[in-house]
């Protein structure tokens, strides 16, 4: 049997983790609809601004399809392209959520707040921890293909485009949930 | 093109402890039968600390109005008590058992990811060592098992306690989450080419649908513990109600996790006795595919019965109604395995070796422990009996009864395939009547203990009325339970002194383990073995009455 188990494996990752994910969404909606507490930090949520960095974010994995469709036709500068573009987009997205968390703290709202506060950190918090780890997991294969190890590349991205389209979409659920429902 | 190079392993022994370079070779290892060895020595380990807690609380609990144990300490004994048996010993065991079984089982040479099998391991023992160096850093949890909140918050638990549970159980989390994906990546991608899943020995199918319960279960617990966690470190509010957090949404994370969990540790041991009952009574199992599909139902249904734990909540009735019925619901599926089990056994020529007898004082015990659950299924038996001994017998027959019988089944039956060498069948008796008898004197007493009112979790209790002589008998067969684990360990230690002679196949069983030699090689199969039924050494030994033939 020759299949790739590699890419199982990540296939039961993120299984796993989205288990993970739902707990910590669960535990955000379970407090603004299931509690008597009104949402302290929607109202301070520039929801048009996340929109914009959620695109980058979409587009990433849309790079990152291109990077690896080029990967496997062996045009490795299109591949270096595409991937640097994938690369960018990320950082481009962890810069939107840096500045949020610096303009949410000058207003005064923290982790330790209240339960909006805690639960608004750690569910975005988590989601950034993740995008951070594919950031990473990218920057490696794009190093890699500089060098000799092209055929790591090959093994290694039929797990990683599984992970990062994972983690882009569970940030739409995340915005979903977080940004747009408090203004429906 | 391959992505993967196989790295050959040499047909040799595993390392001896004794030479030079020994010790590094199984601390570095990644093979998956030093790693299962291992991890059953981690099982070991931490079940003499549990079960000397264990004998803490009764020897604490033997006399009515005993100051042994000031009630601080008892608080963190049956703490420490209750997480070491599930997270430390219970799942290592099971875990260990899978790991150095299933690739001999499926014809393999290796797991999928050996170096992740390796962190899984050591994962799960550096988040033991984590939890008991609580003792050396202020004092161990003490807010039971299942760490609720807000006794858990920092409020009323100040000391570190808590947080070395929480971090011990985070780190044991991933590393049974490692081990579960390690196991169906293995189960579906190197079985030998003949084998179908449908032919797979019923052990490696529990532990396949084993292990999407481990997937799905420890991230729910945790998000829970991380929340938490949050809340002791950082100043959140999530399980603080007082704050605007809510104490019940731990408790839906805890045992969203912990039902499944149950069924986590009673999958493998299903699985250990559907191997050691056909073997000992000659006959092939009875209804394989009712047991392999019976267990996807239970765990699909393991799901949707956590609030049974929650009943005294004050959720609505119709969420109680709800879960009642599905957890009566779940009783289906597993007592139909027991009539497989039982079905096996009958008219088969029965040996009664220690792997069998403890799978019998399973199918009882099990049984029983399963009967008390049903009791627990109605809500209003709940309401009176919750928070009792009635409960602690419950739960001590079914980890018990359950898991632990299963669990020592197989260490007996596979001992001379692990070490080379069988366990004293005399010794084995004595250890078998003394804990079982022990085990059902302590805990059978504690159910009429319960119904008559104690509560569990008091370091004491007033002298009322059959409440001294309940617990005395009670931790006197606690007592027949520590003799017998005694005989157990000198069982182990005399038989690990003696030179290695088992046969490869000694009890003529009929999965691909035993074609091996005992203990197998570094490498465990030089070439892939022919299979074509459930049964392939059965067939290699009848070759004019072999199996139905299935591929």
């Amino acid at each position: 049997m020759h299949r790739d188990k590699g890419k199982l494996l990540m296939i039961f990752f993120i299984f796993s983790e989205t288990f993970f994910f739902i707990a910590l969404i669960i535990a955000y909606v379970y407090y603004r609809n299931f509690s008597d507490a009104t949402d302290t930090v929607a109202k301070h949520l520039d929801a048009f601004r996340a929109g914009i960095f959620t695109l980058f974010l979409i587009a990433s994995s849309f790079t990152l399809l291109f990077s690896k469709k080029a990967l496997l036709k062996k045009k490795y500068t299109n591949f270096k392209l595409w991937m640097a573009l994938t690369i960018l987009f990320g950082l481009v997205f962890m810069l939107g959520q840096v500045t949020e968390y610096i303009g949410l703290y000058q207003k005064q709202i923290t982790l330790e707040k209240d339960i909006f506060g805690s639960s608004f950190f750690t569910l975005t918090g988590f989601h950034g921890l993740h995008v951070i780890l594919g950031i990473i997991a990218l920057g490696i294969l794009f190093a890699m293909s500089f060098g000799k190890l092209k055929k790591v590349a090959f093994s290694g991205i039929n797990g990683v485009d599984i992970y990062w389209h994972f983690v882009d979409i569970v940030w739409l659920f995340v915005f979903y949930f977080v940004y747009i429902t408090p203004l429906l | 093109m391959s992505l993967f190079i196989n790295i050959p392993e040499d047909k040799e022994p595993l390392p001896s402890l004794k030479t030079g370079r020994g010790k590094l070779l199984w601390i570095a290892s990644t093979d998956h039968k030093q790693l299962g060895i291992m991890y059953l020595w981690l099982a070991l380990f931490f079940f003499v600390i549990g079960g000397l807690e264990a004998m803490a609380i009764r020897a604490q609990l033997a006399f009515p109005d005993n100051d042994l144990i000031s009630p601080e300490l008892y608080n963190q004994i049956f703490t420490m008590h209750g997480t070491t048996m599930i997270f430390l010993v219970l799942m290592p065991a099971m875990v260990g058992l899978a790991t150095y079984l299933i690739p001999l089982m499926i014809g393999a040479n290796e797991m999928a990811f050996p170096r992740l099998n390796a962190f899984s391991l050591w994962m799960t023992c550096l988040g033991g060592m984590l939890l008991y160096f609580s003792f050396f850093a202020g004092g161990a949890p003490n807010a039971g098992w299942f760490n609720y909140a807000p006794l858990s918050e920092n409020n009323y638990s100040s000391t570190n306690g808590v947080d070395y549970f929480l971090v011990g159980l985070i780190l044991t989390g991933i590393g049974s989450i490692g081990a579960g994906l390690n196991f169906i990546t293995t189960i579906l991608t190197l079985r030998s080419p003949d084998i179908k899943l449908n032919m797979l020995p019923l052990f490696v199918w529990m532990m396949l649908v084993n292990a999407f319960l481990m997937l799905a279960a420890f991230p729910l617990l945790n998000a829970g513990l991380f929340m938490m966690l949050i809340d002791r470190q950082f100043d959140a509010h999530f399980f603080i109600p007082s704050t605007g957090g809510s104490a019940i949404l731990w408790q839906h994370f805890f045992w969203a996790f912990g039902h499944p969990e149950v069924y986590i540790l009673a999958l493998p041991a299903f699985g250990i006795i559907s191997e050691v009952i056909p073997v000992f009574s000659r006959k092939p199992i009875y209804g394989y595919k009712f047991v392999a599909s019976s267990s996807v139902a239970i765990g699909l249904l393991s799901y949707s019965v956590w609030a049974h734990h929650m009943f005294s909540v004050g959720l609505s009735n119709a969420v109680n109604g709800f879960f009642a019925i599905s957890s009566m619901l779940i009783g289906i599926p597993t007592g139909l395995k027991v009539i497989n089990w039982v079905g096996t056994m009958h008219k088969g020529s029965i040996s009664l070796s220690i792997p069998m007898l403890f799978a019998i004082a399973f199918l009882v015990d099990f049984t029983f422990g399963g009967l008390s659950g049903i009791s627990f299924a109605i809500v209003p038996i709940d309401w009176q009996l919750t928070d009792t001994y009635y409960l602690v017998a419950h739960l001590h027959y079914v980890f018990l009864g359950g898991s632990l019988f299963g669990i020592f089944a197989g260490i007996y039956y596979w001992f001379p395939k692990i070490s080379g060498r069988m366990l004293s069948p005399k010794l084995g008796k004595w250890h078998f009547w003394l804990f079982v008898l022990g085990f059902n004197l302590t805990f059978f007493l504690q159910h009429i203990l319960g119904i008559l009112g104690m509560p569990r979790r008091i370091y004491t209790y007033p002298d009322l009325p059959y409440w001294k002589v309940l617990n005395i008998f009670s931790s006197i067969g606690a007592i027949f339970m520590f003799i017998g684990m005694a005989i157990f360990f000198w069982n182990i230690y005399k038989t690990l002194k003696k030179p290695r002679t088992a046969v490869a196949n000694p009890w003529d069983a009929w999965t691909l383990e035993w074609s091996t030699p005992s203990p197998p090689e570094l490498k465990n199969f030089d070439e892939i073995p022919q299979v074509h039924s459930r049964r392939p050494l059965w067939d290699l030994n009848n070759p004019d009455n072999p199996d139905k033939k299935l591929n």
